[in-house]
């Protein structure tokens, strides 16, 4: 199936600097894995180095969030978009806190 | 500047977090503006941090009307140092700019910006120049 990988800005300068990707896939595993074997460097900003899903890394199939489908083995159809979202996560670490009073 | 300090005295002690959206040149980048967001960590929200997607997508198309671009993201880290922490790079995008400000006792103090290196390794610190005419003036 054909199906286009949306390419979020943070991303788009390991991917051809396009914003989106055309691919044929079946599932949206089959799809991230041939965008990461055309495009190395993504790999490891989407996988950490279990080779699972980055916890901030979303995906979305047109609008549905794949974990509430069938994660990577969801299927997908002909002309199917799907979406990379980042969401954003950081903070301080307890032991580099100061002394609060 | 101004703005992203009185933000993170506002959320204190917890983190604050937003969006910094402006232009991208090819030398520097100009923040023209900020999009304040929640902190979604409910669970701890003193020293984490987080935006949902659902967010992003908001400060990405707050970008679009603005026709500028989403160029990165700002939080508080509420009596500890204005630097990155393992949790921060372990949990970073590259291309964006992080900026951190530190605020201790209720009060702002250090401010840095910070970009991820391409292998995920470390952070390059960004220098950070005050504009009368911009976002963090205002």
């Amino acid at each position: 199936m054909a199906v286009k990988v949306m390419i979020p800005t943070p991303l788009r300068t390991y991917a051809g600097k396009q914003e989106s990707v055309d691919l044929q896939a079946g599932t949206v595993g089959e799809a991230l894995s041939a965008l990461t074997t055309k495009f190395v460097e993504l790999k490891k900003h989407l996988y950490s180095d279990d080779g699972r899903l980055r916890s901030f890394v979303n995906v979305y199939v047109n609008d549905e969030d794949i974990r509430y489908l069938q994660k990577d083995q969801t299927r997908v159809k002909e002309g199917d978009t799907i979406s990379i979202v980042p969401s954003i996560a950081g903070g301080t670490p307890p032991e580099e806190h100061s002394h609060r009073n | 500047m101004r703005r992203i300090h009185a933000h993170g005295v506002e959320t204190y002690p917890h983190e604050c977090c937003g969006a910094l959206l402006g232009r991208d040149g090819d030398s520097a980048r100009e923040v023209t503006d900020l999009l304040p967001l929640a902190n979604r960590r409910d669970d701890s929200p003193h020293n984490r941090f987080e935006v949902t997607p659902d967010d992003v997508r908001l400060a990405e198309k707050t970008a679009r009307e603005k026709r500028v671009e989403l160029l990165g993201w700002y939080h508080s880290h509420p009596d500890a140092p204005a630097r990155p922490s393992e949790y921060d790079r372990d949990h970073a995008w590259p291309w964006y700019s992080y900026i951190i400000v530190s605020v201790q006792k209720g009060e702002p103090r250090d401010t840095t910006s910070w970009r991820l290196q391409d292998d995920r390794a470390a952070y390059d610190p960004e220098s950070i120049e005050t504009l009368a005419h911009s976002a963090g003036a205002e």
